[in-house]
């Protein structure tokens, strides 16, 4: 695991070839979804699918499948890593944040996969527009957390 | 069963892919988004990685009739740019920010910090729910 561990100059704390390496296996995830059921893999989208939020023609019994696995490619790294860091918000700071998650991406129509990984890689303009958005509000966030908290 | 296998291997794979990556670590995520801090460009690299093999399968997707195992494709096809687009993607991103989850991580840390997760995806569906009750009456 020591190439995982590589770090960049300047940015202690990134882990680039991890990050990389992540970032390949969600392609070939959204690349499986893509050419093997003729669909997009969009988080937001299928999970309102499998809780019968949104309409959609993806199989209700296919959007359970795909939510079942994301814990279970975690429980796998996290077992073959010895475990995964993680530091989450208090409750109620996820709560909110939770609310405002769901609100936004059913009227932006995608999230960070639908939008920012299959609509980016096929240069929808929809989905440029839509990351362009979230990553600058994200970041503003951020910014008046760190600022005013 | 192919019906279900093809979902269920890309979950799986886009959660390894995600804890690999770090992006269910909450304070990584935040770590990217604070640019003006002490910036951490891990997400770039998973977004970067990410992008350029699917835009390797939209080439293939291209001279493919039908998917592998179904039996068309359904895909977005708008284009159009809208209020509903820009303003929601803009909340999307204040809630991103504020927890440093997204819905794909918020499943996938189910199994790392499972109460904290629970109470993001719950969250998250009831702000879903929320937006077709009040569009259903619209």
């Amino acid at each position: 695991m020591s190439l995982l561990a590589i770090s960049l100059p300047g940015f202690p704390d990134a882990a680039p070839v991890a990050g990389l390496a992540g970032g390949v296996l969600i392609g070939l995830s959204a690349a499986l979804m893509l050419l093997g059921a003729g669909r997009i893999a969009g988080v937001s989208g299928i999970a309102a699918r499998a809780f019968g939020i949104g309409a959609g023609s993806m199989p209700r019994l296919g959007a359970w499948a795909f939510l079942v696995g994301l814990p279970l490619g975690a429980l796998i790294v996290a077992s073959l890593t010895g475990g995964l860091e993680a530091s989450f918000a208090a409750p109620l700071q996820l709560a909110i944040a939770g609310l405002i998650v769901g609100i936004g991406t059913r009227l932006g129509g995608g999230c960070t996969s639908g939008h920012g990984v299959c609509g980016m890689s096929r240069l929808s303009q929809r989905s440029l527009v839509a990351t362009a958005t979230f990553i600058a509000t994200g970041i503003a966030t951020v910014a008046i957390m760190n600022a005013w908290l | 069963m192919r019906q279900l296998l093809v979902p269920l291997a890309s979950g799986t794979i886009f959660g390894a892919g995600l804890a690999l990556g770090g992006m269910t670590d909450p304070a990584r995520v935040r770590g990217f988004l604070d640019l003006f801090g002490a910036w951490d460009p891990t997400l770039a690299f998973v977004m970067g990685g990410a992008v350029l093999v699917m835009a390797a399968a939209w080439l293939v997707q291209g001279k493919l009739l039908r998917p592998w195992f179904a039996e068309g494709f359904a895909l977005p096809d708008r284009s159009d740019i809208t209020p509903r687009l820009v303003g929601g993607s803009a909340l999307f991103g204040v809630g991103w920010g504020i927890a440093g989850l997204c819905p794909g991580p918020g499943f996938a840390a189910l199994v790392i910090e499972p109460v904290s997760a629970a109470v993001f995806v719950a969250a998250m569906l009831a702000g879903m729910v929320a937006v077709r009750l009040i569009e259903g009456h619209a």
